[in-house]
């Protein structure tokens, strides 16, 4: 896991991002216990924004996001997160693509 | 923010949105296009392979400025499963024609290239502007748009929806369904970076000839799964996409898949030595025929990935829809020219047009295919590209063992993995859904 988690870190290090600060365009809703599609965030996210806390929860840090919408299209019907797109021009910028 | 009424609102500077905003500015129309990113192809991620006819029906003379990377002349399909790789070469030296079929492409500079010939042709593209929300009137018909700009409301006669896989605005005016775990991919890509001249030896091709690699098998991990190698000038772009149901369901994840497909050693010796510059995730629309949304209706249409249009069988996504973004403006335009409002009833040309062509027919045909790959994959991923390449070692090794116990072991293993039933039930049903 901590192999992974270093070489996800490189991966995202390659690429361009403008972080609107204070304002992350994804939110994971309070919970006590996460559901298996959100504790599936933890392994499935390409950027690995999700993480579980030490008491078990799910946390996003948002700034390496590249906008895929996997993370949406597991969690975000059943109200567990909340997504939306970053504000005009902010957020990931692809050099390649 | 701007007084004045539009033609057409496209949303989305993709494939499908710059078809659309070109074609309609180009015959006249008053177009405006509005785009997240900061430039059009900031957000746009493909693999990526570009058809030459469905650009050509739009920007015929595109191959005198456009940025193509290579044209195709060799595609191979490789069954892997760890330690090998059972394959299909097609090369021919009639794909070095004087206007080449396919090319690779990388997306960030292609839409750039696209974007600059849609303002050439008339249209107003607005970049880092996200539309929020869609305007209806009192009778509910889609009027205009509200962007994330102060005082962004912009109005026009119709909305072109062209906001790809992921679009908030369509899904959440309750247009279209959210897509679904089983019906999208992710995939993820990484930009390694070579010599032209290495990429050349490597792949054994000559100046401006490309070849791409794809590759089903146990680099998936018993998930539905494709993984890809394409040859662009002075790069290799080099991903893997499964489906996201099978992602949430295995929790694997995606960049380990890819790291492992680096390091397979039928790949690893084609990207030694590169270095990687950019790393990219991206949702591929997977559902097919029985995917596709509601697709017009009073003041919009939606085109392109958003509306699901994707041929996962032969991997064709950008072509369908530049097709469907064209086809969508010439309905849109042929209404204009016979004055006729932009309702559902008018709109559903755009339908009647799009079935009339290769987009349709070519999702109907494999209509019963991602249901089929999606139940089976783990036969079809893991255990049949298995049995291939102990199959192929097995014809290959010369050990002594006569002919004819070979054939027998081989036919004995595939019985043992699936079964006799298994096997023609599999083949029955591929052929079912293939045909």
């Amino acid at each position: 896991m901590t192999i992974a988690a270093s070489r996800i870190e490189e991966k995202l290090f390659q690429n361009r991002y403008l972080v609107d600060s204070g304002r992350a365009h994804i939110k994971v809703r309070p919970h006590e216990k996460p559901s298996a599609n959100l504790r599936a965030l933890t392994r499935v996210c390409p950027a690995q924004c999700y993480e579980l806390n030490d008491k078990g929860q799910v946390e996003i840090t948002a700034d390496g996001c590249m906008e895929c919408g996997t993370c949406r299209v597991l969690c975000e019907a059943s109200g567990e997160i909340e997504w939306n797109y970053p504000r005009g021009g902010f957020g990931v910028l692809f050099k390649f693509g | 923010m701007i007084e004045e009424k539009f033609d057409a609102i496209v949303v989305g500077a993709g494939m499908s949105g710059n078809a659309a905003a070109y074609t309609m500015a180009s015959h006249g129309l008053k177009v405006l296009q509005l785009e997240r990113g900061e430039y059009a192809g900031s957000k746009n991620v493909q693999g990526a392979i570009m058809y030459a006819n469905m650009l050509e029906k739009i920007i015929p003379d595109f191959r005198d400025d456009a940025p193509l990377e290579r044209h195709l002349v060799e595609q191979r399909l490789w069954v892997m499963d760890d330690t090998s790789h059972t394959g299909i070469h097609y090369r021919s030296d009639d794909f070095n024609e004087a206007k080449p079929n396919r090319y690779t492409i990388i997306r960030a500079q292609f839409d750039k290239w696209f974007s600059r010939k849609v303002r050439e042709a008339g249209a107003t593209v607005l970049c880092e502007t996200t539309v929020t929300e869609l305007i209806r009137d009192a009778k509910d018909k889609v009027v205009g748009v509200r962007t994330d700009r102060t005082g962004g409301e912009i109005f026009a006669d119709v909305v072109v929806l062209a906001e790809g896989v992921s679009g908030l605005l369509g899904t959440r005016a309750g247009l279209r369904e959210m897509p679904k775990p089983k019906s999208v991919a992710l995939a993820v890509k990484e930009m390694h970076f070579l010599p032209e001249e290495v990429i050349e030896q490597r792949f054994g091709l000559k100046a401006g000839e490309g070849c791409v690699i794809e590759a089903v098998g146990t680099i998936s991990r018993g998930m539905a799964g494709l993984g890809f190698v394409y040859t662009n000038k002075e790069s290799i772009s080099l991903g893997i996409g499964c489906l996201v149901s099978d992602f949430a369901a295995t929790m694997e994840s995606p960049y380990v898949l890819l790291d492992a497909l680096k390091s397979h050693p039928s790949i690893r010796p084609l990207i030694a030595g590169s270095e990687v510059k950019e790393y990219a995730a991206h949702l591929i629309p997977e559902g097919g025929y029985k995917a596709i949304p509601q697709l017009f209706g009073d003041g919009w249409v939606v085109v392109g990935d958003a509306a699901q249009l994707n041929n996962a069988v032969h991997r064709e996504g950008s072509n369908l829809a530049m097709t469907s973004g064209r086809i969508a403006a010439e309905a849109i335009m042929q209404l204009k020219s016979r004055m006729r409002p932009m309702t559902r009833q008018n709109l559903v040309l755009y339908k009647i047009m799009l079935d009339n062509s290769f987009v349709i027919k070519d999702l109907k045909k494999y209509k019963d295919l991602p249901a089929l790959l999606h139940t089976n994959s783990r036969n079809f991923f893991t255990t049949y590209p298995q049995l291939m390449s102990q199959a192929a070692q097995n014809f290959m090794r010369v050990d002594g063992t006569p002919k004819i116990d070979k054939e027998k072991a081989s036919t004995a293993a595939f019985i043992k993995a699936r079964s006799r039933w298994g096997l023609l039930s599999d083949a029955v049903r591929l052929v079912f859904a293939w045909r």
